[in-house]
């Protein structure tokens, strides 16, 4: 795997990796309006191209061509320097994520997967950590009262949730015993069992997570950072052109990154019911070889994996178009005196039950 | 306190529930809802494509009428330029000349005749004020919207109806004076 090779199809995946990450986010900015459309009986851009589909071309060329505005008093180098690091952040953490198991040509076997660490994990959420520090730059850069606020409840919000975010993945650590993401996900692919999805082991972490998840990429019933009401446009008041357009996508890409994280870690990754059963009665009923049936259900497993990816996106958005925003002080008790003694509590009981052998 | 319509509801502020302490469920049945709406036909009209229909008794655009055998109805008494309450019909009468019996139907017609679509507001008192039956309001046309404001100044050459049936679907196009003469000399020709 480190001949030259391998590491020109590292490349390879990576580079696919961060288009597929700017394309999503480009039409996720697309489907937010048409799905909060829906949710509110309209039906959403439809004007240019076929069901409006050339929207976010054309939001990108307004982008593009909107002035370059930068505050009087603004730290002009951390001014251009936050929206880069939200992006940059966003980008980096999709690299460990394995989008499918293995492809086989001949002898040459080829993994789906960015890079593949010990760590991945611990990569991820190190990185996804680190994204706070896009928006907290911005924020103290625009030499803004209403920025300023934003980045400051974005870092404690996002400090405050990493919290009970870490806590429920310790559960699901207890478990699988690695960091590895690609370990996690074949240690779900068992089949024909009951508990071969980590969402029925920890559906209570499950849920804290994706409620952290909410509140670390900023979403609808958490956006408190850009809270309109409050606080004019939050971190990115001063920001104009394509900087904002930046702030925007990286969002976007977080979103993106973080379905990718609950499908890989709750709900299986790659794997999908019966995909076994399936290689097994291609190779012995239909005369494929091992390799080509191996190849035929990676390929279906990582077309499945955006299936979840995007039903997560989905739901982040149809979440997003139903609740209404928490006060401050709410986003706060929730965080602190509800979610992390959850998520202690979560990992008693996944250690009871380990100890006792029924999961 | 007897309250006036009895659909006054008295506010408890009990302690919230467990189930209500814990968000989730009234968040899925928020949820539920929006989905319900997510399929719910949607009452948008995509304009350009889609058009309602106008109602039978809309008043659109003028047209000015001719009798069943092409001639002008019209014979400029003024009645509705005097009926009109925003003042936006003028015209000028003149006398039909001999050989012009079949352009004009009396012996007296509107030389020019014109409306001003910026003034009018489209209350229908000159097509009751015609005693000719000449003026109407259509029912399926409204004033298109145009840059410069002379272009609201509606004369003969936009008001008469075409002169057969067969040009129906030239109506509302603008003809010059030359497609005009066209047309009338062509008209001569089928009566003759």
């Amino acid at each position: 795997m480190l001949e030259l090779p391998a590491l020109g199809w590292q490349s390879i995946v990576i580079f696919v990796v961060f288009a597929l990450s700017l394309l999503i986010a480009t039409y996720c900015t697309y489907a937010e309006r048409v799905i909060a459309a829906f949710l509110q009986d309209r039906v959403g851009p439809d004007r240019a191209g076929p069901y409006g589909l050339a929207q976010p071309l054309a939001d990108a060329v307004k982008m593009f061509t909107k002035e370059e505005f930068f505050p009087s008093g603004a730290n002009t180098a951390l001014f251009i320097f936050g929206p880069c690091l939200a992006m940059i952040t966003a980008l980096m953490s999709s690299a460990v994520i394995p989008f499918g198991n293995v492809l086989e040509f001949g002898s040459n076997y080829f993994f789906l997967q960015g890079i593949e660490v010990n760590i991945g994990l611990l990569w991820v959420f190190g990185v996804v950590s680190l994204g706070v520090y896009g928006i907290m730059i911005g924020g103290w850069a625009s030499n803004n009262k209403f920025s300023l606020l934003g980045a400051i409840r974005a870092a404690s919000q996002n400090i405050s949730y990493e919290l009970a975010m870490g806590l429920s993945l310790i559960a699901v650590l207890m478990i699988s015993g690695t960091l590895s993401l690609r370990d996690i996900t074949l240690q779900q692919s068992v089949a024909g069992e009951w508990h071969f999805w980590n969402i029925v082991k920890q559906p209570l972490g499950f849920i804290i997570f994706l409620v952290c998840a909410f509140a670390e990429t900023n979403r609808t019933p958490f956006d408190l950072p850009e809270c309109e009401t409050e606080l004019v446009g939050g971190y990115h008041t001063e920001y104009s052109s394509m900087k904002l357009g930046l702030y925007l996508f990286s969002e976007y890409v977080n979103i993106f990154v973080a379905s990718a994280v609950m499908s890989v870690l709750y709900f299986g990754g790659f794997n999908f019911p019966f995909q076994y059963e399936l290689r097994d009665w291609l190779v012995s009923n239909q005369d494929w070889t091992l390799a080509g049936a191996q190849n035929l259900i990676t390929i279906l497993g990582t077309v499945l994996l955006f299936g979840k990816i995007f039903g997560f996106i989905f739901f982040f958005m149809w979440v997003r178009w139903t609740l209404p925003r928490f006060r401050y002080d709410q986003l706060m008790r929730l965080g602190w005196t509800i979610l992390i003694p959850l998520s202690i509590f979560n990992i008693l009981l996944t250690g009871g039950l380990i100890t006792f052998g029924i999961i | 306190m007897q309250s006036l319509s009895n659909r006054a509801k008295q506010v408890e502020k009990k302690p919230m529930t467990l189930a209500e302490r814990a968000y989730l469920p009234a968040i899925f049945q928020g949820l539920s809802i929006t989905m319900r709406h997510f399929f719910m036909k949607k009452p948008t009209i995509r304009y350009p494509e889609e058009q309602r229909p106008f109602s039978p008794v809309f008043r659109g655009l003028h047209v000015l009428k001719r009798d069943e055998q092409g001639r002008e109805r019209c014979t400029a008494c003024g009645l509705c330029a005097v009926a009109c309450p925003a003042e936006a019909i003028t015209m000028v009468a003149g006398e039909r000349k001999k050989g012009e019996e079949n352009l004009y139907r009396e012996e007296k017609y509107a030389i020019s005749y014109e409306i001003n679509m910026l003034r009018c507001i489209f209350c229908g008192l000159c097509e009751e004020a015609c005693p000719k039956a000449a003026v109407y309001l259509q029912a399926d046309k409204m004033a298109p919207p145009r840059f410069e404001r002379d272009e609201f100044i509606y004369g003969k050459n936009r008001l008469v109806e075409p002169v057969s049936p067969d040009d129906r679907s030239k109506r509302g196009i603008q003809l010059t004076e030359e497609q005009a003469q066209q047309l009338r000399t062509k008209m001569d020709a089928q009566l003759a």
